[in-house]
């Protein structure tokens, strides 16, 4: 909302010398966001000229000029400068020719930049000032279908000032506008007069309702008649409250829109179309009435409102043919839809530049209905706007008024005494606000006459009861219907800055949750160890999806990019395009890794529900399990990808290249992390190496995959790429809540190796499991030293040598009995994997 | 060879011939020849010693007595010059084990967390600090949850697919969470009032990707529900909040704003007193007083409970805290990003 000063002035006392600045910081304090300032840049000499004679000069860059001579004050007086008042100036422009008159800024003038304007030699001559284009002065806005932004000629716009004119008082650049965003709740505020009451709650100054300063009559006898309907109210509510109908016959088609009016129209960021259109969009503006003017000779019959029928069409003035869908809201005459109700009026009955008798429409429409329609027909309007938001139900005949006395005043019109009034809007309901109920919800002390006072400069009527004040909202605020609506406004108008602080005390919590703890935990190693976090876009492609994690998807209806809809099952797809952007960077040695969700419905599951239970209640037991309940798994998962080289080339130190031993090591540092230890399985995990990847466990749960991607599958990256990706929340939950502890032995150890040998295919963990349950409580640790193929064993058979400590917890071994626990583990490595000891 | 006949002149003599040796050995090589030569089966202190034997009982304690002063002093000198040789051995092997220190090669590369994990926990701390518990949820939220039971009308134009992202089945009510505000309901349903949560997470947006504005990104909400909160209580969390993160000097400032969730609602501003390019004020977040139909819908008597909530983008605050000019920075995953911050807050 853009709100000029000079308008602003009229129903509030504004301090001579306001600032847009002031302002702004006067309705940031109540609530309303600040955006920016138009116009009001514009200073010193700025006056009408009259262009006497110009000559084309072509330069040598191609470009040609005019050397013009300008009068700019009239024959024997000095110009606003003090200077001569023909001027010789340099321009550029080319849509001007001698007898326009134009606009002249002199030396000492400042335009928006700023910049200032000085006699100055250029292009051979000496320029003595400047002859403004329509963009330079910010008008732009309003001409640019006419000089497209060249240099701005007076007649365009309807003026044929005398020249020496005050080019800054004609034109209104004296005049500022503040811009502000209105939250959605405040509909009144699309306006001069809820703008106006709220500087005045903000600052004191003294308010006059717009509104109230008109007199309209009281009546239910126009000419123009209405039949309003509503057979399928939208939530209930009646699509249309109140209808005003008002005429004006005879206007001067030709009458056109006086200065005064456009300026405040192109600071309020509306053109200026026609005289009628003009006067309805003011006094919009003005009241915050939305109001629409048909060509009285154009309608046929009375009007009426009800609901489109399905398919029905319709021509908006935007000359757009449309389709109505039922839940329309549609002003129509005898021959049907003839508007979109508080949305955009039709094309039939559009006052034109012909049109002599005028019907003004002020009505009120359902928020919910008109903004279904604007969002429905993508159209939204500077009506549809206001609807949306909630217009003042009893400001209709007042803006109705209002519109007719402009256009008699200004179109030289004649009012038909009548009006058509159909009016069934309600008053809202009072609201008790309790006697401590602003201290119990803010902190802040604010008395009772304080409290009062704040509530009637919003417009309340206040009563003090028995428990409190009884306090009944204007009509223009629906949206204050409990107490701590109320609470709001007083705190809002008092200040936020009486609001004390106080730190509260919560009751002693439990900290971080071990899942909390353990996902730092993996990070931290993570990062320590040599990764890089990145958090990647969720959102993947079909074929992404497919290739590391097939399954069923959930799909997003409106992806922000067609090709990515599908909510990620693996977090592989992310890891590997920040891969590529790295080596698009020349970062080739990475290890990258991400800890988020991932989504991963089941197969012919149905999730969520058909049931959406209103708001401000909870809703039944049964229904409230499956909100709570009724969603795909979204567990945390981790993912690392390695690629180019874990130890880069050194002195002493050759490269080594990353490969799936990688990916197996981030497994146990990562299971190391939340206190565990994985197996892994030989697998064939989708998009992995056929021979180089592994399933992760925590005892008997796969808990993820690790090993080497599939060579050569990876776009745009050369060499082997380590991957894995484990479950969080299934690492955590098998992982032990306690270490497994035992007091530590300090007998001494006994160490043997042993060889085994087996065919090729059978797992070394399969085999070092087997020692192990074989060997029994005396073994204490055992590890793979060595893996040998070769000419000194049969064909197809490897021999694995592991390292294995015994020790008692409570005497020196002897060698027998340690030879004795490693043949037991033999023993159950023969029967398991065929294993037998290498001679 | 015949046994000697031990005297002062012939001690005294192997003894120079012993130490001129053992002085003359260069290494400990030679200096074990020497020894060998000098004390060893065969050498002259040893055919003197076995001379004894052929002495008068009454001579026998003074030679013997000089043969053992004679064997004494040798053996000190042997072990004498194996400690300067051994020494100066040690020194010539370091020596020739020197290395260039400048040149040691990279065994493990640093790695980096992400600085908005670091944010995120930064904040966390200093609510568990508190007593808050922090909770999570899920991305993929109800509708009911992200909107409804937050008073959002069915009607708000929030709720179209132009700010929220639907997920198929449409009719079945699901999207992505557009704010974490949804954990308030989840938890005060899981857990009841009291009740004082830090949620941080993953939040989804239909807008386009620029330096502010990323679609999806991380909030952290806090809501406290408790007996006789007030909007007090609210400022004094935040100002808590921005001191621990922005120094001492740090203040708050609420304007009136409108969220459907909160009544009354404010927009927030810290006052960043170290902020690049000068102290100022900066907008931070929404926050408000927890409307009663929130409290309703999680099945709680707004007359006996209230409380607040806000909401902070966990980007917005590293974007500010560190004065970064390009939100996209934060999402790319070049490494060179987040290894500026390396592995912990400062």
């Amino acid at each position: 909302m853009r709100i000029p000063l000079s308008w602003l002035a009229e129903y509030a006392d504004l301090p001579a010398g306001t600032t847009p600045e002031a302002l702004h910081a006067a309705l940031v304090r109540v609530g309303f966001e600040e955006e920016t300032v138009h116009g009001g840049e514009l200073s010193g000499p700025v006056v009408v000229g009259e262009v006497l004679e110009l000559t084309p000069e072509p330069q040598k860059n191609g470009k040609t000029i005019r050397w013009c001579s300008v009068r700019v004050a009239p024959d024997g007086q000095r110009a606003a400068d003090g200077g001569e008042a023909v001027r010789g100036i340099v321009c550029g422009a080319d849509n001007f020719h001698p007898g326009d008159k134009v606009v002249v800024t002199l030396p000492g003038a400042v335009l928006p930049g700023p910049f200032p304007i000085a006699a100055r030699k250029t292009y051979g001559h000496v320029s003595d000032g400047m002859i403004a284009s329509a963009r330079e002065l910010g008008l732009s806005e309003e001409t640019a279908p006419l000089s497209g932004g060249g240099i701005l000629r007076l007649t365009e716009i309807g003026l044929d000032p005398e020249v020496g004119t005050d080019a800054i008082a004609l034109l209104g650049l004296d005049d500022a506008a503040v811009e502000i965003n209105v939250t959605p709740d405040r509909g009144y505020a699309l306006s001069i007069r809820g703008i106006a009451r709220e500087y005045g709650a903000s600052t004191g100054a003294a308010f006059r309702d717009p509104a109230l300063e008109v007199a309209a009559p009281s009546t239910d006898d126009g000419a123009v008649r209405v039949a309003v309907e509503d057979a399928t109210p939208i939530r209930g509510r009646q699509g249309c409250t109140v209808f005003v109908t008002r005429v004006v016959r005879g206007i001067d088609p030709t009458a056109s829109t006086p200065r005064w009016m456009a300026n405040r129209l192109r600071l309020a960021g509306v053109r200026s179309i026609s005289l009628p259109v003009d006067v309805t969009n003011y006094v919009m503006l003005e009241i915050g009435q939305p109001l629409h003017g048909y060509d009285l000779a154009r309608l046929q019959g009375g009007l009426g409102v009800r609901r489109a029928k399905p398919g029905e069409p319709l021509t908006t003035l935007d000359g757009q043919q449309r389709v109505l869908d039922a839940e329309d809201l549609v002003i129509t005459d005898d021959r049907g839809a003839i508007g979109l109700a508080g949305v955009m009026g039709g094309a039939t009955t559009e006052i034109s530049d012909e049109t002599v008798d005028v019907v003004i429409e002020a009505a009120n429409f359902d928020p919910v209905s008109i903004g279904r329609t604007a969002r429905r027909h993508r159209l939204p309007s500077e009506a549809s706007r206001r609807f949306e938001r909630g217009v003042d139900p009893a400001v209709a005949r007042a803006a109705a008024q209002r519109a007719v006395d402009l256009l008699v005043e200004l179109a030289g019109g004649t009012a038909d005494p009548g009006q058509t009034w159909y009016d069934v809007a309600q008053a809202p309901a009072p609201v008790l606000l309790p006697a401590l109920a602003v201290l119990r919800r803010t902190g802040a002390e604010i008395a009772e006459p304080e409290t009062v006072a704040a509530l009637r400069a919003i417009g309340c009527t206040v009563a003090p009861g028995e428990e409190g004040l009884l306090v009944l909202p204007p009509s223009w605020r629906r949206d204050l219907l409990e107490p701590v609506d109320v609470v709001e406004e007083v705190v809002r108008i008092v200040g936020y800055d009486r609001i004390p602080s106080v730190l509260p005390v919560a009751p002693p919590g439990r900290g971080l949750t071990r899942p909390q703890r353990l996902r730092r935990s993996i990070g931290t190693v993570l990062a320590a160890t040599g990764g890089t976090e990145v958090q990647s876009y969720p959102l993947v492609s079909a074929d992404q999806q497919a290739v590391y994690s097939p399954g069923p998807s959930m799909r997003v209806a409106n992806p922000l990019d067609a090709s990515a809809p599908l909510l990620r099952r693996s977090v592989l797809p992310g890891l590997l395009d920040a891969v590529r952007r790295n080596r698009a960077r020349g970062l080739t040695d990475l290890a990258l890794y991400e800890i988020g969700l991932v989504f991963l419905p089941a197969e012919g599951v149905g999730y969520g529900t058909a049931e959406l239970p209103p708001i401000g209640a909870r809703p039944a037991p049964e229904l409230l399990e499956r909100l709570l309940g009724d969603l795909p798994p979204q567990p945390v998962h981790v993912g690392a990808v390695l690629t180019g080289d874990r130890v880069a080339k050194q002195p002493g130190t050759a490269a080594e290249p990353v490969d799936w031993r990688d990916a197996i090591d981030v497994a146990a540092r990562i299971a190391a992390a939340v206190g565990t230890t994985v197996r892994l399985r030989q697998a064939t995990p989708p998009g992995y190496h056929p021979g180089r990847a592994a399933e992760v466990l925590v005892g008997e749960v796969v808990v993820g995959v690790a090993g080497e991607l599939l060579p050569g599958s990876v776009e745009d990256v050369p060499g082997r790429v380590a991957a894995v990706e484990l479950d969080v929340d299934a690492l955590v939950a098998a992982a032990p809540t306690a270490p497994d502890v035992a007091p530590i032995s300090a007998m001494p150890a006994a160490t043997q190796d042993v060889s085994l040998v087996v065919a090729e295919a059978v797992p070394a963990g399969d085999v070092r499991d087997a020692v192990v349950a074989g060997a029994g409580a005396l073994l204490e640790s055992i590890a793979l030293v060595d893996d040998y193929r070769g000419p000194r064993l049969p064909e197809g058979t490897k021999s694995l040598t592991f390292a294995l400590r015994f020790r008692s917890p409570d005497r020196t071994l002897t060698a027998a009995e340690a030879t004795a626990a490693k043949e037991a583990g033999v023993a159950v490595a023969a029967e398991r994997t065929g294993a037998h000891l290498r001679e | 060879m015949s046994d000697a006949q031990p005297t002062e002149e012939s001690v005294s003599a192997a003894v120079e011939a012993a130490l001129a040796a053992i002085d003359a050995a260069a290494d400990t090589a030679a200096l074990k020849s020497a020894r060998i030569a000098h004390t060893g089966e065969g050498s002259a202190l040893a055919r003197l010693n076995a001379g004894l034997r052929d002495l008068q009982p009454a001579e026998k304690p003074a030679a013997g007595k000089l043969v053992g002063q004679a064997r004494g002093r040798v053996n000190a000198a042997v072990a004498a010059r194996e400690a300067v040789l051994a020494e100066a051995e040690q020194a010539a092997r370091l020596e020739a084990e020197r290395v260039d220190v400048t040149a040691a090669p990279v065994r493990q590369r640093p790695g980096a967390r992400h600085p908005l994990t670091i944010v995120r926990e930064t904040v966390e701390d200093v609510f568990v600090a508190m007593g808050w518990e922090v909770a999570g949820g899920p991305e993929l939220e109800h509708e009911w949850f992200n909107f409804d039971a937050l008073n959002i009308d069915p009607d708000h134009p929030a709720r179209s697919p132009q700010d929220t992202l639907f997920v198929e089945p449409v009719g079945a009510h699901l999207v992505m969470r557009t704010q974490t505000s949804p954990v308030q309901v989840r938890s005060l349903l899981e857990r009841g009032a009291p009740l004082y949560v830090l949620a941080p997470g993953r939040v989804y947006r239909t807008d386009e990707i620029d330096a502010t504005h990323l679609p999806v990104f991380n909030q952290f909400e806090g809501i406290a529900i408790d007996r006789g909160l007030t909007m007090a209580h609210l400022r004094g969390t935040l100002e808590h909040l921005a001191r621990r993160m922005f120094g001492d000097a740090a203040r708050i400032r609420l304007r009136p704003n409108f969220f459907p969730f909160t009544e009354p609602s404010a927009e927030m501003d810290v006052w960043h007193p170290t902020a690049k390019g000068g102290a100022r004020w900066i907008e931070w977040g929404g926050c408000g007083m927890v409307h009663p139909n929130v409290l309703r819908a999680a099945g709680l008597d707004p007359d006996e409970f209230q409380g607040f909530a806000f909401g902070l983008g966990i980007e917005r605050t590293l974007q500010f805290a560190e004065g970064l000019s390009d939100m996209r920075d934060m999402i790319e995953g070049d490494v060179r990003f987040s290894g500026q911050w390396g592995l912990v807050a400062r």
